[in-house]
């Protein structure tokens, strides 16, 4: 069969990094073909330049034969290319019609637009309202908003970056029954991913990426789980094991019946959230993006005087008026989402960003004065037990790769001695090696008897280190439930909603 | 009270808000694609003096017009350069321009100052300010060009991802606001006045500026928050004629007070600034190549 598209050499580099090195492979019409690699590896990239986002340094395209030159995504729809990206290129405020129209390369009267519209929703089962604002719709509904978007240009080749990230696992199955009636219909997919289950069941061919490098081009079908994520990483990672030996009696953090009533729509209230955490026990908190993980944890951190009624206690000691830095001195410790910007400051050397989240600890102060021995050698320890690559503690923090920064900042909250650690996505975007090193650390916190709660979009994550996993849903949170007894179908239940 | 002082006030506000409105509408545009013009000001005292130094050398209103309004594209033209190209600070750049207008307006208009001049008529005027509102409500609202202007202002990134040329649709937005100031000048030093005197604008430009955020980047909004300001602006001297003893300065003070308290009122809640206001305003944007 003839390839519809043919990559030949592709460079691109950026300043320190090789995102694309000499990339060369063929895609067939009518297939779906699956881009595999970690962050980093230059799948993104490889599709950006495809779609005229990215100009490549070197090399060349050929689509159907012909010599292509796609200098913007103007002309990549011309040619019948079009892209749902990972982080939804959708206007907030705008409604679902003027997102589809913004869309659309030719012009269209609303009327045309809605039967057209009308037409790729019952053919393949999406349910849009067009009047409703982006803004009061759920990632998946948002998603369905792009993908719809993308048809209305009758592509021949659609790019899917990482679609699956923000889905439920219900989601995923719809998500991939449509992808196979479009290829049925004639469309070439691309999908990227870095999850090997995803892509042994969806993909026909796979192209596994490394360091802005084609490893191998496989046919999906001769593969295992196993075998694609060996030669994804190139080394095999070790699962480190959770057990439960938690002492149920010793409560250290209650939430009872949390609400929040904020007028804002892009927010999430919470509604009645209630749930107990033992010494030494991991609580993950699951659920799809957006069901109300930000403000949960705005409010576990109290940050911004998030308001809000019920009580949170730790240890006896009700702490809902004490502001971070007081919860810090209880040695409550935290792990926000945003590693630059948030947990760490990028201008800032190492050793300084120490004492960003130390404040309340008088140990490194001589007085008002900053004692800068203290703050270096602390930094050099959690450089050296958190395994951090850094030539030293004078390296700006901006300047690690996510993994070691994370595994820093990580190390930071755990060497303080912490008896309870608040995480949000704590392995989000980071290469494989540091995910595995930051799961065991946790693990191993939790059997020295520190209770933690990770916040996360990863079931997979959770279901590793957990001792019980809750679900929350637009605000409100499911009961828990035991990893060793736990049934993932209803689990999948309790992130669409389903609580029983 | 006399009805033809009644009738004579709604007169004098309607000739002296006109102003306003051409450079808050022509400023709403420029942020609904994203970019915040603080030179305004600047804009208009250029746009005034060369307005009226090409009247009183050729005589001509249409040459005046022209002049004063490519003295608008030529200054907003840079402005868009510095900020869209070059990436310069929307704010300081802004600044600069307004510090930059009223220099050269002055210096430019040193000889003409005093020149007496025949005014035009300011009804024109007026009537094409409410023609101008409704097509620029009606542009944004139901054009697909206007959607692309919103869109841009709300995500650039996803606008640029979709393929839209985000750098040329600001260019054209902030060409028009340039347009629409100097506009406001011309109608100050040839219609209203009419003659030039050193920083004759008296501060209209920051007042379109707070406007804008008044209307909430509504068109229409902006229209009513024009004539109420203009209104404001111009109480001291009729309710003199009526007897009012108060000081004058109270009066010249209280277009500003109340856009202070507008402004105060507007951003005291965040939720009504982040419904209202473009996502993207003064963010610049830079291709990831």
């Amino acid at each position: 069969m003839q390839p519809i598209i043919e990559f030949q050499n592709i460079c691109k580099e950026y300043p320190g990094v090789v995102a694309n090195n000499n990339v060369s492979f063929k895609i067939l019409r009518q297939s779906i073909h699956a881009i595999l690699g970690e962050n980093g590896a230059g799948k993104s990239t490889l599709v950006k330049i495809l779609y005229g986002h990215v100009k490549p340094d070197n090399g060349q395209i050929i689509i159907n034969s012909d010599l292509v030159t796609i200098n913007s995504p103007t002309m990549a729809q011309s040619l019948g290319i079009n892209m749902v990206f990972q982080h939804f290129s959708l206007f907030e405020s705008l409604t679902v019609a003027e997102n589809l129209i913004l869309g659309m390369s030719e012009k269209i009267s609303l009327s045309k637009l809605k039967s057209k519209s009308e037409t790729i929703c019952n053919k393949y089962g999406f349910n849009l309202n067009l009047n409703s604002p982006i803004s009061s719709l759920s990632v998946g509904q948002r998603q369905s908003v792009e993908i719809v978007r993308s048809l209305l240009n009758n592509p021949k080749i659609l790019i899917m970056d990482e679609p699956t990230s923000v889905l439920t696992p219900e989601e995923i199955n719809k998500l991939f029954k449509i992808i196979k009636k479009l290829v049925a219909d004639g469309l070439t997919v691309i999908f990227i991913s870095h999850k090997l289950d995803e892509i042994i069941n969806l993909s026909d061919h796979v192209t596994i990426m490394r360091n802005g490098k084609v490893i191998s081009n496989l046919t999906t079908k001769n593969e295992d789980p196993e075998s694609l994520g060996y030669k994804m990483l190139g080394y095999k990672v070790t699962k480190t094991k959770q057990i439960n030996n938690v002492d149920y009696s010793e409560n250290v953090l209650t939430l009872s019946n949390l609400s929040s009533y904020s007028q804002d729509p892009f927010t999430t209230n919470l509604n009645k959230i209630n749930f107990n955490l033992n010494k030494g026990q991991i609580l993950g908190i699951a659920g799809v993006a957006g069901n109300g993980q930000k403000e949960l944890m705005e409010i576990l951190l109290n940050e911004n005087d998030f308001e809000f009624n019920g009580d949170i206690i730790f240890k006896n000691i009700n702490i809902n008026k004490l502001s971070t830095f007081q919860r810090k001195s209880l040695s409550i410790s935290y792990v926000t989402e945003q590693r630059l910007g948030h947990s760490a400051v990028p201008e800032m050397s190492l050793s300084e960003n120490i004492l960003l989240s130390m404040n309340h600890k008088n140990y490194f102060k001589k007085g008002d004065f900053i004692n800068f021995d203290r703050i270096n050698s602390y930094a050099n320890d959690v450089i050296k037990n958190f395994n951090v690559d850094t030539p030293s503690f004078n390296v700006k923090a901006g300047k690690l790769s996510g993994g070691n920064l994370q595994k820093f900042i990580i190390g930071r909250e755990i060497m303080s001695d912490p008896e309870l650690l608040i995480l949000s996505q704590p392995t989000w975007g980071i290469d494989a090696g540091s995910e595995a090193f930051i799961k065991k650390s946790l693990i191993e916190l939790s059997q020295k008897g520190v209770s933690i709660i990770i916040i996360s979009h990863d079931l997979d994550e959770l279901l590793e280190v957990c001792h019980n996993i809750s679900v929350l849903y637009e605000g409100s949170l499911s009961k828990s439930l035991n990893v060793e007894s736990i049934d993932i179908t209803k689990l999948g239940k309790y992130m669409g909603g389903l609580f029983d | 009270m006399n009805i033809d002082i009644v009738i004579g006030i709604l007169n004098i506000v309607l000739i002296s808000t006109t102003p306003l409105v051409f450079a808050g509408i022509g400023e709403l545009v420029t942020e609904k694609s994203g970019v915040l013009n603080l030179g305004l000001e600047g804009l208009m005292l250029v746009g005034a003096v060369t307005g009226f130094i090409t009247l009183v050398l050729t005589g001509n209103y249409f040459y005046s017009l022209f002049f004063s309004i490519i003295s608008g594209v030529i200054l907003s033209g840079i402005f868009a350069f510095l900020v869209l190209n070059l990436m310069t600070n929307q704010i300081a750049t802004g600044l600069a321009l307004t510090i930059f207008g009223i220099g050269l307006s002055a210096m430019l208009g040193k000889k003409f100052s005093g020149t007496p001049i025949e005014g035009l008529n300011p009804y024109y005027f007026i009537v094409i300010s409410f023609l101008l509102v409704f097509m620029v409500s009606y542009f944004l609202s139901k054009t697909k060009s206007g959607l692309i202007v919103r869109a841009v202002g709300e995500d650039h990134n996803s606008a640029y991802a979709l393929g839209y040329n985000v750098i040329k649709t600001r260019y054209m937005t902030i060409i028009f606001g340039g347009v629409m100031s100097s506009l406001a000048g011309f109608y100050i030093s040839i219609c209203y006045a009419p003659m030039w005197q050193e920083g004759m604008t008296a501060g209209r430009g920051w007042i379109a500026l707070a406007l804008v955020v008044f209307a909430t980047w509504k068109p229409w909004r902006l229209l009513v928050g024009a004539y109420i300001f203009g209104g404001v602006a111009i109480m001291q001297m009729n309710l003199q004629a009526i007897g009012v003893k108060l000081p004058g300065q109270f009066f010249n003070m209280m277009p500003y007070l109340a856009t202070i308290i507008v402004l105060v009122f507007i951003s005291s809640n965040k939720l009504r600034l982040k419904l209202s206001a473009p996502a993207s305003l003064n963010m610049p944007f830079e291709k990831n190549q």
